[in-house]
């Protein structure tokens, strides 16, 4: 318990870096993911909009990799995140759980959560960084275009001698998008090696299962055939997401771009809200909202 | 301004020895293209920067989020394509993460226009200066000819914001000075005169001064002013002129929606309304056939131009 006061402390003081300094434990990072997704819910019942199934899904996976991953300095954010590594967020949609990350990293006050989607915030329905939002370095939400991207800044990194990382996490209902297949037949090509992808894999988009409303396919063998290495992991088992991660990072930089199929489920962490896409982009009234909250237990304090 | 032809060339080549001097006064400018190295004339770029130049294939939407990626690594990158492929074939993507994200990425659009020639009309696109007009951040820059879009290139690449810079395949009349800087939103006096203001832009300028003559001999004393930015647009230039002159032709190698006359007749109205006359191509598509004939059959020939000047100087006087 002393963890999780400490872990209190230092949100409150926006230090949580400090704390940092110290290897997370797998019990801690998924105190973090709880306290993100009780945010999740108060964001997107604060406002009455907002997309809370995708974002409590994959709430694990880049949990792990602000907490436990990636080498970054978020007090003082860089637009070019040089000698750091970079995430992109492709499916913008899911970005109260992006936010929520960002802040409890100490990227912006932790208070900010609460003007989500609301006039005149920095935390826009799909993030920007025309606002100036520290953390956000490109707009996401019209589909398919994150991998790109995050080709882009991957390649600069090799231009300037970086061998920081690129991240970047992309929905399953995404990969339908064509351009998502032009990103994924050129970082193999070009030998893309400081990128690691990650597919949100909750099988579930707005219509319905993906099966139903654009089946997929074999994802593992089509990102086989061209050219990735492939991973799976439980993306809602913070110790495989860990471990899986931690294979990414040993195999950067050995001239193969390499991609996650984390199986997350939707709505993760609230009974109500699994198995089902309907809370894909539907707010919960006031009796959901504390009924989820009830269900996870508040680590860092809420906003 | 002396008019007087040097040599004949086209606008894209002005495109790539521009890019190839803009790479060699800063290491973080980089060229990316579509399968097209060689009719964008960026080959002698890539050969001279073989690690900063990126070949995507014929992929266009990835090769703008690599570029605006490279733009976040701090790179200065130009994509090159047609001009058609560089704007509507991949709009939403320019919006999202190149005009709305604000990002250091300048968007290299060749073969514009009917003069494109005997592709037809799926490559000549004549909307794409409206589309990217209409975008926030976006700066639309399109230069008359190889010596201009030389200038304009290097301009592209020290102005920090995104940049949609529109050229062309054939070759034409090369006639503004080589040593002219070219300063981005200040439109270009060509020449002088009472009666008319005429605004061009692109390969229509040239088309404008060959006008000048006829114009003369009837005459009609125009002033030219050569409008290579429609974005941000020189309004005080264009307001000044008006004033003195009293009605106005606009020449472009582009749909009158959205286009350079779109714009000024939009500076008139809230303004100062004057009789205006477009010569632009007006709500059809292109087809086969060589510059010329594509020029005179869509009316943006100088005989075009002088018979909208005379129709503007008559309704000025009725």
């Amino acid at each position: 318990m002393i963890i999780q006061i400490n872990l209190y402390k230092f949100a409150k003081e926006n230090e949580l870096t400090v704390l940092l300094d110290n290897i997370m434990t797998i019990n801690e990072l998924k105190d973090v993911a709880s306290q993100v997704r009780r945010d999740i819910i108060r964001m997107v019942h604060g406002c009455q909009s907002g997309h809370p199934g995708g974002s409590l899904g994959a709430t694990d996976i880049v949990t792990a990799l602000y907490f436990d991953q990636m080498h970054i300095d978020p007090k003082h954010f860089t637009m070019d995140g040089a000698g750091e590594d970079i995430f992109f967020l492709s499916n913008g949609h899911i970005s109260p759980m992006l936010y929520s990350i960002l802040a409890r990293r100490g990227y912006f006050p932790v208070s900010e959560l609460a003007t989500f989607r609301r006039l005149g915030t920095r935390l826009q329905g799909h993030p920007t960084p025309v606002e100036g939002l520290p953390g956000i370095r490109v707009a996401s939400g019209s589909l398919g275009q994150g991998l790109s991207v995050a080709c882009g800044v991957a390649q600069a990194k090799k231009l300037n001698g970086d061998n920081s990382l690129v991240f970047c996490l992309m929905g399953d209902g995404e990969q339908e998008e064509g351009q998502i297949w032009e990103s994924a037949m050129y970082a193999p090509a070009k030998n893309v090696d400081n990128l690691v992808a990650v597919i949100d894999y909750n099988k579930k988009q707005i219509d319905g299962p993906t099966d139903d409303v654009m089946n997929l396919g074999d994802l593992k063998a089509k990102y086989e055939s061209f050219g990735w290495k492939v991973y799976k992991c439980n993306g809602n088992d913070m110790q495989q997401v860990v471990d899986t991660l931690n294979i990414t990072r040993q195999n950067a930089h050995k001239g193969q771009s390499q991609i996650i199929l984390a199986h997350t489920e939707m709505g993760f962490g609230v009974d109500f809200m699994m198995g089902t896409h309907k809370w894909h982009g539907t707010p919960p009234n006031d009796e959901q909202a504390a009924n989820a909250l009830s269900q996870l237990k508040e680590t860092l304090g809420d906003y | 301004m002396k008019l007087e032809v040097q040599n004949y060339k086209d606008t894209r080549s002005g495109f790539g020895d521009g890019l190839l001097e803009a790479g060699k006064r800063n290491p973080k400018v980089v060229g990316l293209t579509a399968d097209l190295t060689g009719s964008l004339k960026m080959g002698d770029f890539a050969k001279a920067f073989p690690e900063r130049f990126f070949q995507v294939g014929i992929a266009e939407a990835n090769m703008v989020g690599i570029a605006a990626g490279l733009a976040i690594g701090g790179y200065i990158p130009f994509t090159g394509t047609f001009a058609n492929f560089s704007s509507a074939r991949i709009y939403d993507q320019i919006r999202m993460v190149v005009a709305y994200s604000n990002k250091n990425v300048k968007i290299a659009a060749s073969h514009a226009g009917v003069t494109l020639g005997e592709d037809g009309a799926t490559h000549q696109t004549l909307e794409d200066v409206g589309m990217m007009k209409m975008l926030p951040n976006m700066t639309v820059l399109v230069p008359c000819d190889y010596n201009q879009t030389k200038a304009a290139t290097i301009a592209a690449a020290e102005h920090n914001g995104p940049v949609y810079l529109r050229f062309g395949r054939p070759k034409v009349a090369n006639f503004t000075p080589a040593d002219e800087p070219f300063v981005i939103g200040k439109a270009q006096m060509i020449q002088e005169g009472t009666d008319v203001s005429i605004f061009a832009c692109g390969h229509l300028v040239w088309k404008a001064i060959e006008a000048l003559p006829i114009l003369k001999e009837m005459g009609i004393n125009a002033e030219l002013i050569n409008i290579h930015t429609i974005k941000p647009l020189d309004v005080e230039a264009v307001l000044k002129s008006v004033a003195k002159t009293g009605c106005v032709v606009t020449a472009e190698e582009h749909m009158r929606n959205g286009g350079l006359g779109d714009s000024i007749a939009q500076v008139l109205a809230l303004n100062n309304p004057k009789p205006l006359e477009m010569v632009a191509v007006n709500d059809v598509f292109g087809q086969s056939g060589t510059p010329d004939e594509l020029l005179k059959h869509y009316h943006l020939d100088t005989p075009d131009i002088v018979e909208a000047v005379k129709k503007a100087v008559s309704r000025k006087r009725i």
